[in-house]
């Protein structure tokens, strides 16, 4: 890769903005991702912003299984986002489904509906998780592996 | 005007809106429609294909914050089926953890709301402080939110006497900072402007709307279900019920802050006198219980939240069903949200108010607000609110 695109990679990983979206969490990986942000975890020392708007964020991080009536609308978030965009699967409803398996209101996974770039299990997520997977991501955006 | 303000639910705070229609007339708020559908997943229906013990985990997740008050009304639930009680240790064992997330909760909502009126230092301080109150919990119950403590028949482990030692230490630090954050809320003029003479709910209102909880004690309604029909040991333990009569969103602050005083003397004196013996009952993991039919009431940290099950003898409810505090109170926003006579509520007051009963609400809508004497259309997200809100009152003043 050229020099440039080294330069734009290396910034893009400097700071990733996140968009959190609720699709069905029963809350709890919210807090913990809420959390993320208050003074003892503060993601913001990595660059990390959550922003409230799809189109000024890099990253989505979608919680909770996928509902029926959220599905259109995390489409349409993630189609308003810019490129390039990437999706964290939080949690272990957004992974496989969770404890919300088998209900007739939701989709077993997120990423039957959007393509999704790194998976945070637990139930709820811990911070500390979150913090990881966000390193590892902006490490392999930086590298270019995603 | 017909506006149409969707509010998504990604903000990153405030996660779980919900639709509420409100009718302006300018700026003044003439009527409001609330709903509340989004985030359905089925639970209840999947609480009826599931054995009894695998319900409990899912009853837990119903909401990550209440989830110490869901479990225990599911555990109570299914005792009162099978017709056991849990032994004494376990009920002041599942106070303790019950006080404790309410703590969690009411410090969260605290940050949250002062986040909302745009006081960003006090929402980071909240959320500092709340941050040992989760230590707390993952080291009595081995996890931080969800706690998956009580169980069927008793809690899941015991209190080390170490964890003991920690948890004084830490209701000392957490009395000691809400006296200091007591202070602040009485001194800063920008809260009192905010919150004083807003949203205001009579006590008649309240009682004719089922409003429940901190946000019923607010409107000088002495009313608990730990006082009005003990369930876990509350009956042992004293406790004084918070009221506050201005019946605003500051009397709402005010509740909560004193609530927590008081969850952290009960849980002194749980500490003090606990029992010895055993925390839970033998039962086995997969059991059927006699039919029937069984309702159990816990005051969550939000207020009264109500289980109900009937049995028919299998391994499995027959049906269950969960009333959960917001959905009591969402209805006394529909009242707080419209102007009549000289109480005046603008779009500005809207997150105050909203916020005001801690709405936990698992399921996202948006807002629409609606003007029929003109005609345009505007899209706004949450955050713009909450902006238009900072602004507006500040220039009201
Ligand atoms: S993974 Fe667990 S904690 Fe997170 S939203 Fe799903 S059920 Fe709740």
């Amino acid at each position: 890769m050229g020099i440039a695109e080294k330069l734009v990679r290396k910034c893009r990983a400097r700071s990733p903005w996140i968009l959190l979206f609720d699709t069905g969490a029963c809350n709890a990986c919210d807090l913990e991702i809420a959390a993320c942000l208050t003074p003892r975890y503060d993601v913001e020392r990595f660059g990390v912003l959550a922003r409230g708007s799809p189109r000024h964020a890099d990253i989505l991080v979608v919680t909770g299984p996928v509902t029926r009536q959220a599905r259109d609308r995390l489409i349409r978030i993630y189609e308003q986002m810019p490129e390039p965009k990437y999706v964290v699967a939080a949690g272990t409803c957004a992974t496989s489904g969770g404890v919300y398996w088998g209900c007739y209101n939701t989709y077993p996974s997120l990423d039957s509906i959007i393509p999704v770039h790194a998976y945070v299990s637990g139930c709820p997520v811990k911070p500390e998780a979150i913090l990881k997977a966000i390193s590892i991501l902006v490490e392999k955006i930086e590298r270019g592996e995603v | 005007m017909s506006f149409e303000i969707p509010i998504g639910p990604q903000h990153p705070i405030h996660v779980e809106p919900l639709m509420l229609r409100l009718t302006v007339e300018g700026e003044l708020i003439v009527d409001v429609d609330v709903d509340v559908s989004y985030i359905h997943k089925g639970i209840e229906k999947a609480l009826e294909t599931r054995p009894y013990i695998q319900g409990l985990y899912l009853v837990e997740r119903i909401c990550g914050i209440c989830n110490a008050a869901h479990s225990l009304c599911y555990c109570l639930n299914i005792e009162q089926l099978l017709g056991k009680e849990a032994p004494p240790r376990a009920k002041y064992l599942r106070i303790i953890v019950e006080e404790l997330s309410r703590i969690h909760s009411h410090l969260l909502w605290l940050g949250h709301y002062f986040h909302t009126l745009g006081f960003e230092t006090l929402f980071m301080y909240f959320w500092r402080d709340r941050e040992r109150v989760m230590d707390m919990l993952e080291l009595i119950t081995g996890n931080r939110v969800i706690t998956s403590y009580n169980t069927i028949g008793g809690v899941r482990r015991d209190l080390a006497p170490e964890a003991e030692q920690n948890l004084r230490r830490a209701l000392d630090y957490i009395e000691e900072r809400m006296r200091y954050y007591e202070k602040v809320i009485d001194s800063e003029p920008t809260i009192l402007a905010r919150t004083q003479g807003v949203g205001i709910l009579k006590p008649e209102d309240a009682v004719k709307m089922g409003a429940v909880g901190p946000h019923l004690r607010a409107s000088r309604i002495k009313h608990d279900i730990r006082l009005d029909d003990p369930y876990s040991g509350h009956d042992e333990v004293p406790f004084n019920v918070v009221t506050w009569d201005t019946c605003d969103c500051y009397a709402r602050i005010k509740v909560r802050v004193r609530e927590v005083y008081e969850c952290v003397n009960m849980i002194r004196y749980a500490l003090d006198h606990i029992p010895s013996g055993d925390y839970r009952l033998k039962i086995p993991s997969f059991f059927k219980t006699p039919p029937g039919e069984s309702l159990a009431r816990v005051e969550a940290p939000r207020g009264e939240l109500v289980h109900y099950s009937i049995s028919d003898g299998g391994e499995k409810p027959y049906r269950y069903r969960v009333r959960t505090p917001t959905l009591a109170n969402l209805l006394s926003v529909t009242e707080m949200l419209r102007s009549r006579g000289d109480y005046e509520v603008y779009i500005a007051d809207v997150p105050a108010i909203l916020g005001g009963i801690d709405p936990c609400i698992c399921c996202s809508a948006r807002i629409v607000i609606t003007d029929e004497a003109r005609r345009r259309r505007m899209t706004m997200t949450l955050d713009d609110i909450i902006r238009l809100s900072r602004e507006r009152r500040v220039e009201k003043r």
